[in-house]
């Protein structure tokens, strides 16, 4: 599988309430309500760190869950999130690359 | 030279006054008598408002457009086009004749404007008790206009529908408005500090309870009435609700259909 990157939308506005973020898109006003795992890899999503680096060195021990299914939650959770333009997905850092569509 | 004459009205919502310039004198009249409460006769304007009436319109439709481009807020429905320039304080409406289509801009107007100034239109009921303001918000079918209805003779009926929350020396005040739901019947033109945000849902016995802080945002939001998709704005608003969250408490309000519900409501 390609390496995964993310980044937070410039289009977004947003507050960390309690443990969790609440994110809003300034284009349609789509807004989402982050639980604190969702929070952690929004928190994390810098456009250099790798997914699965995130997944293996934040959301795994923090919330004692498997590489395999974290991932796989984490994916559709940043799936979710791009098709609001809310995070963007690359498969190199953000910084280089063209972003790409998550396949459903 | 145009030999048309001329005739205006002041009306005056949430401390926002806009002088409307029309030449039928008809319409001068409904006007008059559809914001009886809130009309003004300062002159002071802080929108002048030129409409020209069409002759033959469409009958509105459910799509709204409001576009904000170059500082500029365009806004068409089926039945109106309304272009305002918030710098110069001016705007042109073409409209279907009556005060249906301009009551519409009337609110889109003021959901712009006080966006840009850190306020809000709100679906919901609101009332003054005490020097204070309780708003009622919900979902159609909530219960805002049986709330109202049920109203003691000391609580103050600011609006049965549209709740208009402006900013004013730094603390959230809750104002009359003429935008009435199914009470059909306007709101009083007067305002007070909001003292409490109540989210309405009935049931089988009265009680209030605290709600948390993303659960009353993701509420406050989906309630907010607001058309532009302007990332200025939206953005300005959303600092709005969270501004608006942290000074003000919030909680779920479950009632029976009784007056008795209101001695939760002081």
């Amino acid at each position: 599988m390609s390496e995964t990157y993310i980044a937070r939308s410039q289009a977004i506005a947003s507050r960390l309430l309690g443990n969790e973020m609440m994110v809003m898109s300034v284009i349609d006003s789509t807004f989402f309500s982050l639980n604190e795992a969702a929070t952690l890899i929004w928190e994390s999503a810098d456009g250099c760190t790798e997914l699965m680096d995130i997944v293996e060195q934040k959301i795994c021990p923090t919330f004692q869950v498997d590489p395999e299914t974290a991932l796989h939650d984490a994916l559709q959770f940043v799936r979710q999130l791009s098709q609001h333009d809310i995070l963007k997905v690359s498969s190199r850092p953000l910084n280089e690359a063209a972003s790409v569509k998550i396949p459903a | 030279m145009n030999t048309a004459a001329h005739h205006q009205i002041g009306i005056e919502v949430g401390g926002l006054p806009v002088l409307v310039h029309t030449q039928d004198q008809k319409f001068c009249d409904q006007l008059a008598k559809y914001y009886a409460g809130f009309v003004s006769h300062s002159g002071v304007a802080r929108f002048h408002f030129e409409v020209e009436q069409l002759a033959q319109a469409p009958d509105p439709g459910a799509e709204i457009s409001v576009e904000v481009r170059d500082g500029i807020w365009s806004v068409r429905r089926a039945d109106f086009t309304a272009e305002c320039n918030p710098s110069a304080g001016s705007a042109k409406i073409r409209q279907s004749a009556g005060t249906h289509s301009f009551d519409s801009v009337l609110r889109i107007i003021h959901t712009l404007a006080l966006a840009d100034e850190g306020g809000f239109l709100l679906h919901a009921a609101s009332a003054l008790r005490n020097g204070r303001a309780f708003i009622f918000s919900g979902v159609s079918g909530a219960g805002k206009t049986t709330l109202a209805r049920m109203a003691p003779s000391d609580a103050t009926i600011l609006t049965d529908e549209v709740s208009y929350v402006r900013r004013l020396d730094g603390r959230f005040e809750a104002c009359g408005t003429p935008f009435a739901g199914e009470l059909a019947r306007a709101g009083a033109n007067t305002s007070a500090p909001v003292d409490t945000l109540l989210f309405l849902q009935q049931g089988p016995e009265n009680r209030i309870e605290e709600m948390n802080k993303q659960e009353a945002l993701q509420r406050l939001l989906r309630n907010i009435l607001f058309f532009a998709a302007d990332p200025g704005l939206v953005s300005k608003l959303f600092e709005t609700a969270n501004k608006f969250l942290e000074s003000i408490p919030v909680r779920r309000l479950t009632f029976r259909p009784e007056p008795d519900v209101w001695s939760l409501i002081q």
